[in-house]
């Protein structure tokens, strides 16, 4: 294989690995906080218990997120020496701001559970928001480098020199807030959906007492409002970031909707297998003239199909596929959720429990929602190829050339691996060992 | 001055920073390992009072230094990287398996005794690593074939001066660390502990001191143009020695309160002989980041980039200062927590 070809997989996995914590961590940081505001509201110690047993597991999630993130960093460098040139020059200052949102958020959580005790509630409340907002402010900062990524600008290329760097312009192209919108509603939608499936799979459990049944419903109620609301945002800035494709990038969108003539009325192709021979998607549904009408509310509206670009500048095929188990999932999910707010709304004067093949969509959610997150991120990446900086610098000339890479990729998987096994063991063990009984009765005594 | 001695200081700032802490960081992790072995309690204990909250701190120091790189020398990055690779992931993969199964062992008492031993002697070596990648920039391993460049790893690994600066940068974390410890057990009145840790540091300081001395001289033979350069700096080397040897004096100093020594002191002037020293060995490298065609001049960003980089550390810093006393107060100050280790 050639070094490209084992950047490419090395880097993709790990940004792949490093992506499952951290974004967890961006969806877990705000419900912290939304449970710490609870608690001094409602002056319930159940979201109290919640706020803390949230953050213990915050706490070993952030134990991977931070040292994975190290990787990816400085695997940049390694990796792709020839983005990184250009990335220093016009790009750096999204990456150096991003180090501040990092010692926020690192400060205050430390604050805030090594210092809960020696600080006072209200304290505790703007401890838990610097910590979500120094994860969502990282989130918006990376997005930043790589919306420029798909839509670079903010420098002139003469003679093969940079020149006319404008940094601020780089930081805010076209493309950066649609898809920073995107990607933080995203991670928001993934954690409080993770969160809503671990409540929905105890609320599943026969043998609860009454009172950790309560607890449990609290926390189901809290996450599932969010998981709605972030689900509904997320259509829409979905929507908004097709639009953007559609203004921005046509070959892209062309791609992810496996349209290969141009044409006005284009029609919406779900699923299906993009076949360059037959000039179509095989064996999708097709919706007439959606597409048209989603990229510009009006079905005449022309869109670029693949045939309008060299070939060789298309992106592979099968991103059609990422792109719609993304947004199959959007709206799998927004159904979900909405159909449980339903349930807590008719129900809510008689004490009967949800359904339970209600909740075992619920917790099924959970997991969906960090494929919605992997796939979304995959066609977003590979959906750029051949290009690292779109139309600027290919990933071939991006890349590194140096020899051992096939090693150190499975020594990386195998740390990957690993890792994921012990994390998952860690967690069982820890809250096994910490039950709920435990924490209810201790905060009972105090 | 010129922008890209600022940016050059500016590094030297980070690096200086992140040595110490990162020194301290990793060596607390083996001594928190090493003391819970021994079953010192009290020692471990302290050691990881300092260490659960510290980490991720220390941790984004080592990203802002990377990435400080990459912007102010974006022409310097792509080649070390290329060079550095296998140090760099090598380095890479420790640094996970230290900070996850530190985070790990917090979390699960039974397991406890096995994952702070991978941890603490997972970290123990990531300080030597980095320091080794130092003598292959210096020169003298490095080749051209091809219009690649390669480091003679045969060479590399048979030349004295690379094992001198890995047991170096071993010592160096281990002193720097028991130093501090033995500051920082004394300040939550932990008497027991901080004549451990200072016995430590009484131990380790002469090491550490050889091992810089042979530093320099293994280098003598691989870079003689570096070595000329150290003799014209001679002069901060004798400032950085003296501050060494009254650093070191300071732990036999009378004070009323410890009987024996007073670390505070002692940990002050050591760090300021190690941020002498380190200004001496940078400024006998310059201009050179990677001896003898990588320049500092033809790596440095341009004009705009610079200058919105440095705003923004402005901006971040006015920022982040109250954060950092606040955090400070906390944790390296407050009495109900230093004393917690008690319990
Ligand atoms: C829970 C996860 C999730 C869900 C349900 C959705 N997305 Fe998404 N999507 C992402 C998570 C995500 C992401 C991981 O955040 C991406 C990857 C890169 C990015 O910018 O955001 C993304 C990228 C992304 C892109 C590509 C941006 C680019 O390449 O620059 C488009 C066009 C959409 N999304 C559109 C949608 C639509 C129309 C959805 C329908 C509801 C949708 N997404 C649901
Ligand atoms: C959109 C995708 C990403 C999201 C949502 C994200 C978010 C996060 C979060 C929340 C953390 C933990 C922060 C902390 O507590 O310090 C983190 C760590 C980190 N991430 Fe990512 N990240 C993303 C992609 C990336 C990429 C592409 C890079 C590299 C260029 C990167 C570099 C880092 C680094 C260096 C850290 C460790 C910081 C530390 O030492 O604390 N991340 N990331
Ligand atoms: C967070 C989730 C992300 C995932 C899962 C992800 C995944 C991937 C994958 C699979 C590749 C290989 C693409 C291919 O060769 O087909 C890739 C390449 C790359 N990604 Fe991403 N990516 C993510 C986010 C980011 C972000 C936020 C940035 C920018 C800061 C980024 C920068 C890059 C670069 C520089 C490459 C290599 C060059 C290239 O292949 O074009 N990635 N990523």
């Amino acid at each position: 294989m050639d070094n490209v070809m084992l950047s490419r997989m090395l880097f993709g996995s790990s940004m792949a690995f490093h992506i499952i914590f951290a974004t967890l961590t961006v969806g877990m940081a705000l419900m912290i906080f939304f449970a710490e505001i609870m608690r001094t509201v409602k002056k319930d110690d159940d979201y109290a218990i919640l706020a803390k047993r949230w953050t213990k597991g915050l706490a070993i999630l952030l134990g991977v997120a931070i040292p994975t993130g190290t990787i990816v960093a400085v695997m940049l460098s390694l990796l792709w020496p020839g983005f990184m040139e250009v990335v220093g020059q016009v790009i750096a200052l999204p990456f150096q701001i991003e180090i501040f949102a990092f010692f926020l958020e690192s400060l205050f959580l430390a604050i805030y559970v090594y210092a809960a005790s020696r600080i006072s509630p209200p304290m505790r409340i703007v401890s838990t928001f610097f910590v979500a907002f120094g994860a969502v402010a990282s989130a918006v900062l990376i997005t930043s480098a790589h919306a420029w990524m798909n839509t670079p600008q903010g420098f002139d290329i003469v003679n093969g020199d940079i020149v006319n760097v404008d940094p601020l312009a780089a930081a805010l192209t076209p493309s950066f807030f649609a898809t920073s919108f995107h990607v933080v509603s995203s991670a928001y939608m993934a954690g409080t959906f993770v969160l809503l499936a671990i409540a929905a799979y105890k609320l599943m459990n026969p043998h609860l007492s009454q009172r950790e049944k309560q607890y449990h419903q609290k926390s189901f109620g809290l996450t599932l409002v969010f998981a709605f609301v972030m689900s509904v945002w997320t259509a829409f800035t979905g929507h908004d970031t097709t639009v953007m494709l559609y203004e921005e990038i046509p070959v892209k969108l062309a791609a992810a909707e496996g349209l290969f003539e141009t044409q006005s009325e284009a029609s919406l192709t779900i699923f299906g297998t993009p076949n360059p021979e037959a000039n179509e998607v095989i064996g999708g549904i097709e919706i007439p003239k959606m597409l048209s009408w989603l990229a510009d509310y009006d079905t005449d509206t022309v869109i670029q199909g693949l045939n309008d670009f060299p070939e060789e500048e298309w992106p592979p095929l099968f991103v059609h596929t990422l792109f719609n188990v993304m947004v199959a999932i959007g709206f799998f999910l927004l159904g979900v959720s909405g159909l449980g707010l339903l349930f807590f709304y008719l129900w809510r004067k008689r004490s009967r429990p949800m359904p339970r093949w209600l909740l075992g969509l619920c917790v099924a959610g959970g997991p969906l929602a960090m494929v919605g997150i992997e796939t979304g991120w995959i066609f977003s990446c590979t959906g750029r190829q051949p290009w690292t900086i779109f139309g600027v610098q290919t990933t071939a000339e991006a890349a590194t050339d140096s020899g051992n890479l096939g090693m150190i990729f499975f020594f990386f998987v195998v740390l990957y691996l690993v890792l994921l096994v012990i994390t998952g063991f860690v967690m069982y063990y820890y809250f096994k060992r910490n039950p709920l009984a435990q924490d209810i009765s201790a905060f009972e005594s105090v | 001055m010129e922008p890209v001695y600022v940016a050059l200081l500016l590094m030297w700032l980070m690096l200086f920073t992140y040595a110490i802490l990162g020194s301290i960081d990793f060596g607390t992790g083996f001594w928190a390992m090493y003391y819970q072995r021994r079953q010192n309690d009290e020692a471990a204990k302290i050691a990881n009072n300092y260490l659960s909250p510290g980490w991720k701190v220390t941790n984004v120091f080592f990203v802002l230094l990377v990435v400080s790189f990459v912007g102010f020398f974006p022409g310097a990055a792509p080649t070390l990287g290329t060079l550095m690779i296998v140090p760099f992931c090598l380095a890479l993969l420790l640094l996970t398996i230290r900070s996850a199964f530190l985070v790990f062992a917090y979390s699960t008492a039974k397991y406890k005794e096995m994952l702070t031993l991978v941890s603490g002697m997972s970290g123990l070596f990531i300080p030597a690593i980095l320091v080794s990648i130092l003598p292959a920039a210096i020169g003298g391993f490095i080749e051209y074939a091809a219009g690649q460049q390669y480091i003679l790893l045969n060479e590399l690994f048979i030349s004295p001066t690379f094992y001198t600066h890995i047991g170096f940068g071993l010592c160096t974390e281990l002193f720097i660390a028991a130093l501090f410890l033995s500051d920082y057990a004394r300040e939550g009145g932990h008497m027991e502990t901080y004549r451990v840790y200072r016995k430590n540091a009484v131990f380790l300081g002469p090491i550490t001191l050889a091992f810089a001395v042979a530093v320099i001289f293994t280098l003598i033979p691989e870079a003689p143009w570096m070595f000329e350069n150290f003799l014209d700096v001679w002069w901060i080397y004798t400032i950085s020695l003296l501050a060494f040897a009254i650093g070191y004096s300071a732990l036999w100093w009378p004070s009323s309160r410890n009987g024996k020594g007073q670390p505070r002191a002692s940990f002050l002037l050591i760090v300021l002989q190690f941020g002498i020293a380190s200004i001496a060995y940078g400024s006998a490298l310059m201009p050179y980041f990677l001896y003898p065609d990588l320049t500092v001049h033809d790596a440095f960003t341009n004009e705009a980039m610079y200058q919105s980089l440095l705003i923004g550390y402005i901006i971040g810093m006015a920022i982040l200062v109250p954060v950092f006393i606040g955090y400070w107060r906390l944790f390296l100050k407050d009495k109900r927590y230093l004393t917690s280790a008690e319990k």
